[in-house]
């Protein structure tokens, strides 16, 4: 089986300024949700109380809201978690009541309107908690970027570096873009999904710009946009087929893991997707606007290669 | 040019046994079982109790699978938890006729039913998270202020004591937060406080303040002192939390610090998180108070009579009993240090005791009194009173004196702790909570199961009807790269979260991109028309490069999540940064030697199995290489 019969290459870069556009666009709009929607962080991360309890039957989401309100809450969220019959309570942090308290008081008064109500989980994050994944969530962020750019600086060229880390960055914010305006919640699971893809994206860009340095090596007449359609199109299938291979099993994650996989799952999906996107259409057209060359990648090489014994070596003609 | 060496093979079959070694014992599934051990230093786990657990299951009629014993506790398996809960109830029964005096912990457990042999090359299983157990997790942070508030005002209680017995004139001495600020008039006084400053209080550290004609010695903790302070606090009140937590009856405890001011406790199987609060949070007390030396209450204590009126009978740890008076000399807010030692001339280990300026002052005038006279130290949890030592007053003591005799230094070293544990060193809050009931730890393990089992079949599918025998042998590749990563799991004893099912789902989605990106390039060396065995060559060789930037770049992302991460992350974390390890050995160097095996040893190779190689017509020979 071959899905990519491809006989020329792709001239993928003609229309760069186009998918850069593209990418412009998308990008402002996910940075404009992110500001005016937010994300809805999870408890994690504000502080607070989350209890998930499961009903007999279907759970009747008003009754169990006004039960809730019915304790002085003002800030209650009550909604469906996987099933209809469990339910998922979050209750604000409060001040000088422990959240042993709050969670005992509201399944009492559950277990008053309804006895069969029994409890599956509680989380409880007090608020210092949540300000400290914030800050060391950012940590690890801005620690992926830089170690990514080092490695890539170091392997590669700057130019190279700092393309691919445009790239995946607009990933990234694309993401929280997702997040913002469908607001799901942005949980721990989900920076981890977030930094992970990351990792993962910036993988595909090493795989194209791995393929831009041999081609520039072994094509000596084409020229830098030549190049790089060339690498990418030669790319192009294992892209698509390891992407679909992840792909498949982040929907399984995304089929079989249940609510608590599912937004991790979801973020992963969408980071696979732009992943592909930026990867191919910009990163390597941001390389091309910084202007690598084949001198950037080509001289360390051929300095290597040089024999020492060659009675020519350093002449020019 | 496709032969692995001999030793290469072997490396492979190596890591094939002991991969499957260490996986295994996840398999064996676990026994519900019940566990005893000891809820009192005094109480010995030897055959006789094994024995008395043997006797009150025969007695209840109940045929346990097998009942073994190890340092600290006795168990015994059975085959279902009806029998289990019912075998609980008979040992309880036989064990603790007296709840509010239990002197053993019989608490449900689960053991693994991995054979014996493998335990020895601790071939385990792993160790299941909460999240997918069941249980109740609690982060506390321990209030380092007030450790350090409570330490600055001992100091000047001492300070006031000392002073004073030294006839050194001072204007007062106040402790503003954490600093003590004793005001001088007279030069000559204060030179003479810096001086006893300087000499006996070597953990502080002393600044000078002039406020018109009153000049300040402001002393505060050296940051070396206050580090112990804090440091001991931490400490003492993990044991305390230990001592409360034995007594919750829960079989694996988990009781950790976490940085520099917070404890992590886990307690697997519990669901009652009111208790559990409500015994964390609870105040011990310690009360010193003098022995009845009376002839009754001699008698008493020997057990030939009643217990005169204002005393009160209690049980040492090692079960003799001691009648106290009820008049207490001091209680545990007094006393600020407990450490064991050496004592300078006899060599023997030693407790030293240090108690604050009022309570050297009531030790004085008492131990003055009542030379050669006992003294108990009791402890009181749960409104239950136990004597931790009571020890000969042998010469009038003042704010520090030690108990020594008679002991060896692991006792020395236990009465410490149990006089530092009888109360909390610094107030502790709740700051992160986690329940989690049991049959949603069974549905996590199902979904995580479901997840990698069903997202690994498709992608073996899909990668054998592509790329046919080459399929087969990244599929086969991606198996042993999940046993690799099971395998090394299991050796680290780590915790497996439903994050870290979804991070071993994640790796195995990522991993066979390295074998993708090497059947591509197989293909392309073909289309490019080169012989099959150097295509082969050259499709491993050319993409080991590409292999390895990409997965350094994912482990770039795996090491900050591990640093930087905390909880579910963290376990997120371990296994994506293992993951990606052994996936570069299981798809670079296990299906290599694979293929090698497969098609090395045929010289005259005509065609690989790698599904289609598609060659554009001569139009459009681009790709050809040079």
């Amino acid at each position: 089986m071959e899905f990519f019969k491809i006989r020329r290459d792709i001239p993928f870069m003609e229309n760069a300024l186009i998918f850069n556009v593209v990418s412009l666009i998308t990008f402002l709009a996910a940075v404009f949700f992110l500001f005016s929607r937010g994300l809805h962080l999870s408890v994690e991360f504000t502080g607070g109380t989350v209890m998930e309890v499961n009903y007999s039957q279907p759970a009747d989401i008003e009754a169990v809201r006004r039960v809730v309100s019915g304790l002085g809450y003002t800030d209650v969220q009550v909604q469906n978690f996987g099933t209809a019959r469990d339910v998922l309570i979050r209750l604000p942090a409060q001040k000088g009541v422990s959240s042993a308290q709050q969670s005992d008081r509201t399944l009492t008064a559950l277990k008053a309107a309804d006895p069969a109500v029994t409890l599956r989980r509680v989380e409880f994050v007090g608020p210092q908690v949540g300000e400290e994944l914030v800050s060391n969530g950012l940590k690890a962020l801005f620690f992926v970027v830089a170690g990514i750019m080092v490695y890539l600086a170091i392997r590669f060229e700057w130019k190279f570096a700092v393309a691919a880390i445009v790239a995946n960055l607009h990933d990234v914010v694309i993401i929280l873009g997702f997040f913002a305006f469908f607001q799901w919640e942005f949980s721990l699971a989900v920076l981890a999904a977030v930094l992970a893809v990351l990792g993962y994206s910036v993988n595909e860009s090493v795989v194209i710009f791995d393929r831009i340095r041999e081609t520039f090596r072994r094509q000596r007449k084409m020229t830098t946009v030549q190049v790089i359609d060339h690498a990418i199109t030669s790319t192009i299938s294992r892209t698509i087929i390891t992407h679909g291979s992840t792909q498949m099993m982040v929907l399984s994650m995304l089929l079989f893991g249940g609510a608590t996989l599912h937004y991790f799952a979801l973020a992963l999906t969408i980071g696979i997707l732009f992943g592909i996107y930026s990867s191919v259409f910009v990163a390597a057209a941001i390389a091309m606007w910084l202007g690598i060359k084949r001198e950037d990648l080509v001289k360390h090489q051929s300095k290597r290669e040089g024999d020492p014994n060659d009675p020519n070596a350093g002449a020019t003609v | 040019m496709n032969r692995y060496p001999l030793w290469k093979y072997a490396i492979l079959v190596v890591a094939l046994v002991i991969g499957v070694l260490y996986t295994l014992p996840n398999f064996f599934g676990e026994d519900p079982a019940v566990q005893v051990s000891a809820a009192r230093g005094a109480v010995r786990v030897d055959a006789a109790l094994e024995a008395r657990v043997t006797n009150a299951l025969t007695q209840a009629g109940i045929q346990p699978l097998g009942i073994e014993r190890d340092a600290s506790s006795v168990k015994a398996r059975f085959p279902n938890t009806d029998v289990q809960l019912k075998a609980k109830d008979a040992i309880l029964k036989a064990l603790v006729p007296d709840p509010n005096d239990a002197a053993y912990t019989v608490a449900l457990n689960l053991l693994s039913r991995t054979p014996a042999w493998m335990g020895v090359v601790n071939a385990r299983p792993m160790y299941l998270g909460l999240d997918l157990r069941g249980g109740v997790h609690f982060m506390l942070q321990v209030d380092m202020q007030s450790a350090l508030t409570k330490k600055a005002e001992s100091y000047s209680g001492d300070l006031r004591t000392i002073l004073r017995d030294k006839n050194i004139r001072h204007a007062g001495i106040n402790r503003n937060g954490q600093a003590i600020e004793i005001a001088f008039r007279d030069p000559a006084a204060l030179q003479a406080a810096r001086g006893v400053l300087a000499d006996q209080f070597p953990d502080l550290q002393v600044a000078d303040r002039v406020d018109g004609d009153t000049t300040m010695l402001v002393a505060t903790l050296k940051p070396e002192a206050a580090r112990k302070v804090q440091d001991q606090a931490l400490k003492q009140n993990m044991v305390t939390l230990h001592n409360r937590i034995n007594e919750l009856g829960v079989a694996e405890p988990v009781i950790q610090q976490q940085g520099v001011d917070r404890i992590i406790v886990q307690l697997p199987g519990v669901q009652d998180t009111a208790r559990a609060k409500e015994i964390l949070g609870r105040t011990a007390t310690l009360e010193m108070r003098l022995v009845d030396e009376s002839s009754e209450g001699r008698a008493a204590e020997a057990g030939a009579g009643p217990v005169p009126f204002g005393s009160e009978r209690f049980l040492q740890r090692d079960g003799r009993p001691v009648i106290v008076k009820k008049q207490v000399v001091l209680t545990g807010d007094n006393l600020t240090d407990a450490q064991p030692g050496f004592d300078q001339q006899t060599q023997q280990p030693k407790v030293d005791l240090t108690v604050d300026a009022k309570g050297g002052r009531i030790m004085r005038d008492v131990s003055r009194e009542n030379l050669k006279k006992r003294m108990a130290i009791v402890l009181f949890e749960k409104g239950k009173g136990q004597v931790l030592t009571a020890p000969v007053i042998q010469s009038e003591l003042s704010n520090r004196f030690q108990i020594s005799g008679s002991m060896t230094t692991i006792e020395a070293n236990d009465l410490a702790l149990l006089l530092r544990a009888g109360s909390l060193a610094a107030p502790m809050e709740i700051i992160e909570e986690m329940t989690i009931g049991p049959s949603l730890g069974a549905e996590n393990i199902a979904k995580g199961f479901h997840s990698v089992a069903w997202g690994f079949a498709a992608i073996c599918v899909f990668m054998i009807v592509y790329y046919n025998l080459f399929g087969v042998f990244s599929s086969i590749a991606l198996g042993v790269n999940l046993l690799l990563l099971v395998a090394i799991l299991s050796m680290l004893q780590a915790t497996l979260t439903l994050p870290g099912m979804a991070a071993m789902a994640l790796a195995l989605g990522m991993a066979i991109d390295s074998n993708v990106l090497i059947n591509e390039r197989v293909r392309e060396e073909l289309r490019a028309g080169a012989s099959p065995q150097a295509a082969i060559h050259a499709g491993y060789d050319r993409a080991w490069a590409t292999i390895l930037d990409s997965n350094v770049t994912t482990l770039i992302a795996g090491v900050a999540l591990l640093a930087f991460g905390s909880g579910p992350v963290r376990g997120f974390a371990v296994v994506h940064c293992i993951g990606i390890l052994t996936s570069m050995f299981s798809a670079v160097f296990f299906s290599r030697g694979l293929v090698n095996l497969w098609y090395g040893r045929q010289k005259k190779l005509k065609a690989v199995s790698i599904g289609t190689v598609w060659r554009p017509g001569a139009d459009g020979a681009i790709t050809k290489a040079e």
